[in-house]
C-alpha cells in the first residue's frame, strides 16, 4: 500500500508540473485529468473511497469537461500563447512564489511535527461521512448550498434573454 | 451468503471474455433486428443466418490501413479510442452477473460506474479535437454538451435505489430486490436512468456527436482501421453495460424463479434491454443537442430531484413510524 501511495503521489506531482508547463492547452488539461485521477488514487489508499469517487466524477469528469468545452468554443491559436508569454514577466512570479514558499514551509513543518495517519488503517465509509457532514458540519453544508444557489440564480440572470421573436405584424406597429 | 469461492481470475476471464464476445455479436444482432423491423433481410449470406458477417467485418477492420492524418495531434489521436474501451470495460467490474460472480465488490460500486462513465466522455471530446477536422470538432463539442446535459440527472436518478437499499454496493442492491423489483417503487428513477443511459452510450436517438446524416461520422470521421473498430465496439460494450446495470439496479439482476440458473436470468433480462436499445434506433428521430440540454435540465433534472425528495421523505416517515415518532 505504501508503495502504491508513493507512486500515485509521484504521478500527481509530475502531472501537475506538466499542467503548468505545457503550452498546448488541451495537453495541459489532459495532464490535469491525470493529476486528478492520481489524487483519487491517493484518497482511495488513505481510506476515503467516497472522496476518491467524487474526485473523479466531479473534478476529472464534469469540471474539466466544462473547461474543455469553453476552450473549444474560444478556439485560441498560437497568437494567444505569444500574448500570454508577454504578460508573464518574471516579476509576476515573485508574489505567488513567496506565498507558496510559506505554505510549503508550513507543510514541511506539519509533516515533521504533527501526527499523521498511517496508510489505509481506517476506511471512512459513506454512512460515517454523511453523519459527520450533517452532524457537526451542518452549517458548512448549508452555507455551501446557499453559495451554489446564489451561483445558479446568478447564472440564470446572466443567461436570461428577453423574448426576441416578435411577430412581423407587431413589429411594424412598433415602428 | 455462502457461495462456493470461485477463482477470481476465472471471474475476470469470464466477464472480459463474455463482454468481448457478445459485443461484436451485437453488431450482427442489431443488423438482423433492424432489417426485421424495416421489412428486409439484413446480412444473411455468410454462415447460418449471416452470423459470420461479424467475422468478416472484424477481419476487414484489422486489414484496413490504419491511417493517422498528418494534421492530427498524434498522441491524443491514438489515446482517444483506447479510453472508451478501457472505461467501459472497467465499469463491468462492479456488475454482479450471478451471486458471487463479480470482479470487484466495491462498497462504492455505483459511484465507480459514474466516475468511469464521466471519464468515457473524454474519448469523444479528445478524439474529435485531435482529428483537427471541422466535422470532428463539431461532433466533440456536441459530445461535451451532451455530457453536461445528462450527467447530473444520471447520478441523481440512481440515488433513489441507493436510498432504498442503504448501500452503493451493486450486490446489496440486487439482494434488496428479493421481494419487489425496484422498478416498481422507483419507476421514475428507472425511466430517467434509461434516458441518461441512452445518452451515455451515444445511441440513437441521442447519437448527437456522431450524427452521420449531419456530420459525416462526427467525432470519428478521421478514424480508420482498428481505431475506428474500438469506437465501434466501445459503443456496443456501452449498450451491454447500461443494459446490465438497468437489470441489476431495477429488475432484480440474477433473481428469478428457480427453474433457470441465475446467470441465465441475468442474460435474459440484459438481452431484453439490448433489444429495446435496438428498437429505439429503428424508431426514433434525433433531437438537436440544445433540445436535449433543455430536456435534461428543465424536465428530467427537476423530476429526478422530486423523485429523490419524495423517496427520502417516505423512508424517513417509515423509519419514524418504526421508532414511534409522531410527525
Amino acid at each position: 500500500m505504501q508503495v502504491a501511495f508513493y507512486i500515485a503521489a509521484l504521478v500527481a506531482v509530475i502531472s501537475t508540473i506538466m499542467v503548468i508547463t505545457r503550452f498546448n492547452i488541451i495537453h495541459a488539461l489532459l495532464y490535469l485529468v491525470v493529476s486528478f485521477m492520481a489524487m483519487a488514487v491517493v484518497f482511495f489508499i488513505l481510506g476515503a473511497p467516497f472522496a476518491a469517487a467524487l474526485e473523479v466524477i466531479v473534478y476529472a469528469g464534469a469540471i474539466v469537461v466544462l473547461i474543455i468545452f469553453v476552450i473549444m468554443m474560444l478556439n485560441q491559436k498560437e497568437e494567444a500563447v505569444t500574448q500570454e508569454k508577454k504578460w508573464l514577466t518574471p516579476m509576476v512570479y515573485v508574489g505567488p512564489a513567496i506565498l507558496s514558499a510559506l505554505m510549503m514551509g508550513e507543510l514541511v513543518y506539519i509533516i515533521y511535527v504533527g501526527e499523521s495517519h498511517a496508510v489505509g488503517q481506517h476506511v471512512v465509509d459513506v454512512k460515517e461521512l454523511g453523519k459527520t457532514l450533517y452532524g457537526p458540519y451542518i452549517l458548512a453544508v448549508e452555507l455551501g448550498g446557499m453559495l451554489l444557489m446564489a451561483g445558479i440564480v446568478g447564472a440564470y440572470h446572466l443567461g436570461r434573454q428577453k423574448k426576441k421573436v416578435i411577430h412581423r405584424f407587431l413589429k411594424e406597429k412598433e415602428d | 451468503m455462502s457461495e462456493p469461492e470461485i477463482n477470481p481470475w476465472l471471474i475476470i476471464a469470464g466477464v472480459l471474455g463474455g463482454a468481448l464476445v457478445i459485443a461484436p455479436g451485437l453488431i450482427w444482432l442489431e443488423r438482423r433486428l433492424l432489417a426485421l423491423w424495416q421489412d428486409r433481410y439484413g446480412p444473411n449470406r455468410a454462415g447460418p443466418f449471416g452470423v459470420l458477417v461479424v467475422l468478416a467485418d472484424t477481419l476487414k477492420l484489422f486489414f484496413k490501413e490504419d491511417w493517422i492524418p498528418p494534421f492530427a495531434d498524434k498522441l491524443v489521436f491514438v489515446i482517444a479510442p483506447a479510453i472508451v474501451a478501457i472505461t467501459v470495460l472497467m465499469s463491468f467490474v462492479i456488475i454482479p452477473i450471478a451471486p458471487g460472480f463479480i470482479v470487484a465488490n466495491f462498497n462504492i460500486g455505483i459511484l465507480f460506474f459514474l466516475a468511469m462513465s464521466s471519464m468515457g466522455a473524454y474519448s469523444i471530446i479528445l478524439g474529435g479535437w485531435a482529428s483537427n477536422n471541422k466535422y470532428a470538432l463539431l461532433g466533440s463539442m456536441r459530445g461535451a454538451a451532451q455530457l453536461i446535459s445528462y450527467e447530473v440527472f444520471m447520478g441523481l436518478s440512481l440515488m433513489g435505489v441507493v436510498l432504498l437499499t442503504g448501500s452503493f454496493r451493486v450486490e446489496d442492491i440486487v439482494n434488496a430486490q428479493k421481494d419487489m423489483w425496484f422498478v416498481v417503487p422507483q419507476f421514475i428513477g428507472f425511466v430517467t436512468f434509461l434516458i441518461a443511459g441512452i445518452a451515455e452510450t451515444h445511441r440513437l436517438p441521442f447519437d448527437i456527436p456522431e450524427a452521420e446524416s449531419e456530420l459525416i461520422a462526427g467525432f470519428h470521421s478521421e478514424y480508420s482501421g482498428m481505431k475506428f473498430g474500438l469506437f465501434f465496439v466501445g459503443e456496443y460494450l456501452g449498450i451491454m453495460l447500461i443494459s446490465s446495470l438497468v437489470t441489476c439496479l431495477f429488475f432484480g439482476g440474477w433473481l428469478g424463479p428457480g427453474f433457470l440458473p441465475p446467470i441465465v436470468w441475468f442474460l435474459i433480462k440484459m438481452f431484453a434491454f439490448i433489444f429495446f436499445f435496438i428498437l429505439l434506433r429503428a424508431s426514433l428521430p434525433r433531437p438537436r443537442y440544445d433540445q436535449l440540454m433543455e430536456f435534461g435540465w428543465k424536465i428530467l433534472f427537476p423530476i429526478t430531484l422530486l423523485n429523490l425528495m419524495i423517496t427520502a421523505g417516505i423512508i424517513l416517515y417509515r423509519s419514524g413510524a418504526e421508532l414511534n415518532i409522531k410527525f
